[in-house]
């Protein structure tokens, strides 16, 4: 086990290197002159050139990338050219947000997807079982976007029970943080529900066909406990790995509806950044979320070898 | 006695429990999130707003542009126009305490000149030394006479920043701004939140009647409005021209607009680079003229912006002070720009490379604009940019018409001198002419507005007819709040101003 650990660790290390190569080499293909975005109405040649210099944005590529490489290396994702902020300190102030809303969406979409999924199998071409593929179908279809703003109207200008948008955190205001980010987490949540309402009610409608749940119908089990104990194990794994998956999707940032509800979070500080050519944002941002995607890989590798231990040789 | 004891306690209870002034708070949604709150530093439009409530100024303006006292109560320029003595207002203090005097002045002003990176150094560069003549009293001595200078102190260059939070914190002084503005500096969360709360030392503090300012970046405009109309928010910035309609109908919200100081126009690239010498307008000034004779200003912002914009053909809007009364705004005349095109020896239709920023607003002029032409003899070829990549493409000569506006200057030499001037920053056609460049520096050493006026009319003879841009329309500043705001009054500028609002519960 310690090797496997061992050998999984040290690959570890050429893979992140590729990422920060490739994240570097990306971010020059951006058309554009930093300096001139940031300046934007001010630009005097000679303020160009300072902050050119200041961010060795006139060095060659290469000095660039060993100072934010070495940068990383001691902790120090650089600074925010727009905001005059250490990256780090911007990250730490959106991960958190942008965690919460990921994990209410994953939540809501589990709730919606799993429940309709199984409703729609047991329940096959039944008028149940087609209302139910007509709502999924209209999930995968609306924009985000729209549904977003159509959300807001709703309850916050005509019924006036929710904040049209913007952010509270659940430490400084428990039910100020969920009515501020129930709308945004339930769109979001909203389209892979759909989702997994398909993947829900085919697994379903594999494992009511199968032999054990025949064997369980034979011994005279109640039909409540056949389909929630029995076929819905089994169907729901497959599921599961389904929103792991989306959940690191949702972590990287949501940019649509963080824009619509003005969250601050990931999605809409690597936006914003990309528009302002603030590349040390960009490049800090990205090489945390796609090790936060290694990371979770590793895990997933490790929790496999334990629960199957066949994989350990 | 125990009787006694017990209305005792009950009416110390009803006193304790008697109603204390509620905590106002202002809520404003502003259209993006500002960058670094470091004045020196600072760029962009959004900043300002924010630093209207956070730093004062040595001066501020009124409703017809002109210089009103705020952090100075006064101001004179010796006869040779090379030094300006500005008398202080006694008293003031800045956020952390500390007194703002005429050492706090010196020390800001040559901060904006000399620090690294500063956007306020082009804005200062007649400055050649800042003196402290008594506590009170500043004198700038100026390597040439420059009229301007006073205009730019009442903007960003103009404000002090406090000496002490200056030495602590440095560069990062942005982070935790320190200013003698009415509101100071709590907090911010990046793209969520700036949050100011009132300065109980403020020199014109008796007018403050706002607790708390809060600002929020809310960049779509549908939701800006929403959180308007549902009561998340008291105000709005940069509300759109197709809402206005909406915004009027609704009883719970007002309205307070004016005529920008800016304009928006179309920069045709006459020189630079390939795309400009090998183009259209740089070859034949009669090309640029067919192409302002195919342009229906009324239609344009009739079309696009609900008739609310105000068609322009100047760097100052038809209201200002400045504006040109013998050049008026033209109307549509296809036949005269078909004849230009013709004197001009053309052939037709002429293929235009046209950069547009993309967002909706322009992307819909442009449109409106491309098809106008087209009966004129011109081909549009509409090219949808990336707003910070059309800058780029800009600055490199790579479009030959470039569809983009200015934010504008109060003083008319703001929107006129780097975008006419011989190689200057923004003169991105390479319009170059030497009798303009001269009236340019001329209107900088006179400080009398008819004997600026008279210089900018000639100046206005030639740039009107031969330079690199086609001003269009003025936009409305449109700023919409909710009825309980009383009070609020609208400058051309955009910025929105607190002291002397009233938010009623």
């Amino acid at each position: 086990m310690l090797l496997f650990l061992g050998k999984r660790l040290l690959q570890l290390v050429p893979t992140l290197f590729f990422v920060s190569l490739i994240i570097f080499s990306l971010q020059q293909l951006l058309p554009g002159d930093p300096a001139l975005a940031m300046a934007g109405e001010e630009r005097d040649p000679a303020v160009l050139e300072q902050i050119r210099r200041q961010y060795r944005l006139d060095q060659p590529l290469y000095v660039q990338y060993v100072y934010w490489v070495g940068g990383v290396l001691s902790g120090n994702l650089g600074e925010s050219m727009r905001l005059k902020e250490p990256v780090l300190t911007l990250i730490t102030q959106k991960f958190p947000v942008t965690l919460q809303l990921a994990l209410m969406a994953i939540v809501i979409s589990l709730l919606i997807g799993v429940s309709a999924g199984v409703i729609s199998a047991v329940k096959k071409d039944t008028p149940v079982d087609y209302a139910v593929n007509l709502v999924a179908l209209w999930g995968i279809s609306t924009p985000n976007f729209w549904l977003g703003i159509m959300l807001i109207f709703l309850f916050a200008v005509y019924l006036g029970w929710l904040p049209a948008s913007g952010y509270v955190g659940p430490f400084e205001d428990f039910w100020l943080s969920l009515k501020t980010t129930i709308l945004p987490a339930f769109v979001l949540g909203n389209s892979f529900a759909a989702v997994l309402m398909r993947h829900t009610r085919s697994a379903m409608l594999q494992a009511m066909s199968s032999d054990y749940v025949r064997t369980a119908r034979a011994k005279g089990l109640a039909e409540r406990k056949v389909v929630l104990k029995h076929a819905m194990r089994n169907a729901l794994t497959p599921v599961v790995t389904l929103g792991a998956l989306e959940l690191g999707t949702l972590l990287s940032g949501a940019v649509l509806t963080e824009q619509v509800f003005s969250i601050p979070g990931f999605g809409k500080l690597i936006v914003d950044s990309v528009f302002n050519r603030d590349y040390a944002v960009v490049q800090g941002v990205t090489l945390v979320t796609a090790s936060t995607y290694i990371l979770l890989n590793l895990l997933a590798d490790i929790a496999y070898v334990f629960i199957n231990p066949r994989l350990r040789s | 006695m125990p009787r006694l004891r017990w209305i005792g306690l009950l009416a110390g209870l009803l006193l304790a429990s008697a109603p204390v002034a509620a905590q106002t708070t202002l809520r404003v949604g502003l259209a993006e999130d500002p960058d670094v709150l470091d004045p020196t530093l600072a760029r962009t439009y959004v900043g300002r707003i924010v630093f209207a409530s956070l730093c004062d100024k040595l001066f501020d303006i009124d409703d017809g542009l002109n210089i009103q006292p705020q952090l100075a109560l006064s101001h004179a320029t010796s006869e040779d126009g090379k030094t300006v003595t500005i008398k202080l207002r006694q008293g003031v203090k800045f956020h952390d305490g500390t007194a703002m005097d005429a050492a706090a002045v010196k020390g800001s002003l040559e901060r904006h000149m000399s620090m690294q990176g500063s956007f306020r150094k082009p804005e200062l560069a007649a400055v050649d030394k800042v003196e402290v003549t008594d506590p009170s009293t500043v004198l700038l001595h100026l390597k040439n006479p420059f009229s301007p200078l006073i205009a730019q102190l009442a903007d960003r260059a103009g404000m002090i920043l406090s000496p002490k939070a200056i030495a602590e914190e440095g560069d990062k002084f942005g982070l935790k701004p320190v200013c003698a503005g009415p509101f100071k500096f709590v907090e911010r969360v990046q793209q969520d939140r700036i949050v100011l709360e009132k300065f109980a030392d403020y020199w014109n503090a008796q007018n403050v009647h706002v607790d708390r300012v809060v600002f929020r970046p809310i960049v779509e405009s549908t939701v800006r409005l929403a959180n308007l109309k549902s009561g998340s928010l008291d105000l709005i910035e940069r509300a759109l021209a197709t809402d206005l309609k909406e915004i009027k109908a609704d009883p719970k919200l007002k309205l307070a607009t004016q005529i920008e100081i800016g304009y928006q126009g179309l920069t045709l690239n006459l020189a630079n680079g390939e795309a400009g010498k090998n183009g259209p307008f740089g070859k034949d000034p009669r090309v640029r003229q067919a192409l302002e004779a195919a342009i229906d200003r009324k239609a344009l912002t009739e079309v696009v912006f609900n008739g609310e914009y105000l068609p322009g053909n100047q760097w100052v809007s038809p209201k200002s002070a400045y504006f040109q009364q013998k050049f008026p705004v033209p109307g549509r005349d296809v036949a005269k720009a078909k004849k230009l095109l013709a004197e001009a020896g053309v052939a037709t239709p002429v293929s235009v490379d046209f950069m547009v920023p993309n967002n909706p607003e322009s992307r819909q002029a442009a449109e409106v604009i491309q098809a106008m032409a087209q009966e004129a003899g011109f081909d549009l070829k509409i090219r949808v940019t990336e707003f910070a990549t059309s800058l780029n493409e800009a600055e490199q000569g790579r479009f030959q018409a470039y569809f983009i506006g200015w934010s504008g200057r109060i003083d008319p030499d703001g929107n006129s001198y780097i975008f006419f001037k011989c190689n200057a920053p923004q003169n991105n056609g390479h319009f170059c002419n030497k009798d303009v460049d001269q009236g340019l520096d001329n209107a900088r050493q006179v400080n009398k507005p008819e004997e600026r006026k008279a210089i900018y009319e000639k100046i206005a003879d030639k740039v009107l007819k031969e330079g690199s841009i086609i001003y269009l329309y003025h936009r409305l500043v449109i700023i919409a709040h909710s009825n309980k705001l009383e009070g609020y009054h609208q400058l051309p500028d955009g910025l929105v101003r607190f002291v002397g609002v009233k938010l009623k519960p």
